[in-house]
């Protein structure tokens, strides 16, 4: 869909609040093409950049934040050792620590959605919480895609189960979507949708304006 | 205009680096001879205060306050810029400004997003604690948003993060220290 650098930066340009990279394949190779994508694409921004996929270790997020990422986030590693979590949180501080859990039929999902585990989304939540998690990406993989909307009841039950910042993922199709998000989590994250047409940021912010959410003034 | 930044071994700095030269200010290594000194603000307090006291930033920075010249604290570094901070089990900080951070007893902690600052516009925020001080200047949701003492100023939130507002407000930063330094 294009250049990433130059995408991140139209949508810094355009008003976007945050922005999230998510390398879903991550492979050992796909690490050092990360590291160099992340340090040019911070040189274009002026907004916070959160950077995950294949985040192992502490030494691994170092990397990251080096380069100019201003958070991490981390999935599948923490459901595999969640001391992990905490780790990084000592390390990095809680703010700059992100966990990203991906949920169907509220089932946390390891793996990039391959893998189901036992665990349920807002227990997890509270578990990543205790050990100095600063954030939650939570994505609905039920919802993903559809654009339907983001799923809110599973939405409203992980913000409900903790005290930590929430940023719903998955299902956005348009504006009264990311408002209703706005409703229960503190953040909304988009991409496809945007990715197809970035000019659709611009109009996007517009609406939700229009709509009585608070956007700010670019 | 010249710069340096106060590393103490974590996180990301590159931000802030890259925001100052945009706006055409240089880099230096030299704390002591820059017109400007950023006390940067990732990691959490103690980490933070070993680092900057391992590379002698702490004597660096309370010297230049003394003498009168520019610092700037982002975040962390607005805290750690106190005389104590709550963060880590109570950690002493640098004493540049009488006060002292505690943890945020409201909301959703860590409170991360952008919000208003007085009637300036939003910038970008991302913390736990949040500083008690009679040297406040600005006010964010009736949090300590900027302060000032002498020739320190501290921002709890991210210029650096805080899109073409934040870029003004490092702008205006450089310009103070640029007229502080001809005085």
């Amino acid at each position: 869909m294009g250049d990433p650098v130059e995408l991140g930066a139209a949508y810094s340009d355009a008003g976007a609040d945050e922005l999230v990279f998510l390398d879903i394949a991550a492979t050992l190779d796909g690490r050092r093409t990360l590291v160099e994508l992340v340090r040019r694409v911070a040189e274009r921004l002026a907004i916070p950049f959160t950077v995950g996929g294949g985040v192992r270790s502490v030494a691994d997020a170092d990397e990251l934040l080096a380069a100019g990422a201003d958070k991490v986030s981390v999935n599948s590693a923490a459901l595999e050792r969640p001391g992990l979590v905490t780790e990084l949180a000592e390390q990095l501080g809680s703010q700059a620590v992100v966990v990203a859990i991906d949920a169907e039929g509220g089932r946390v999902r390891s793996r990039a959605g391959t893998t189901e585990t036992a665990r349920g989304a807002a227990e997890w939540a509270r578990e990543v919480e205790e050990r100095g998690a600063g954030e939650i990406l939570l994505t609905s993989i039920d919802a993903d895609g559809t654009r339907a909307g983001y799923d809110l009841p599973l939405t409203r039950e992980v913000a409900a189960a903790v005290s930590l910042p929430v940023i719903a993922s998955g299902g956005a199709g348009g504006a009264a979507h990311v408002a209703e998000a706005l409703e229960v989590a503190q953040a909304a994250l988009l991409a496809s949708i945007l990715h197809e047409d970035p000019a659709r940021l611009a109009s996007l912010r517009g609406e939700l304006l229009a709509q009585g959410v608070q956007v700010r003034d670019v | 205009m010249i710069f340096a930044v106060c590393e103490y071994g974590a996180g990301n700095v590159r931000s802030v680096v890259l925001a100052l030269e945009r706006l055409g200010a240089r880099r230096t290594d030299d704390v002591a001879a820059a017109d400007l000194a950023v006390l940067p603000g990732v990691g959490s307090a103690r980490a933070a205060m070993a680092g900057l006291r391992e590379r002698g930033h702490d004597a660096a920075l309370r010297e230049r306050v003394a003498a009168g010249r520019p610092v700037l604290g982002i975040c962390l570094g607005l805290q750690l810029a106190l005389e104590w901070t709550e963060e880590d089990g109570g950690v002493d900080g640098l004493g540049l400004l009488p006060g002292t951070a505690v943890r945020l007893r409201e909301g959703r902690v860590p409170r991360i997003g952008w919000a208003g600052v007085d009637d300036r516009g939003a910038f970008y925020f991302a913390h736990s604690y949040g500083a008690v001080t009679p040297a406040a200047t600005g006010w964010s949701e009736g949090i300590v948003a900027e302060v000032r003492s002498g020739s320190f100023v501290g921002c709890q939130f991210h210029p650096e993060k805080s899109g073409a507002l934040g870029a003004r407000y490092l702008e205006r930063v450089l310009e103070e220290a640029r007229s502080l330094s001809l005085a």
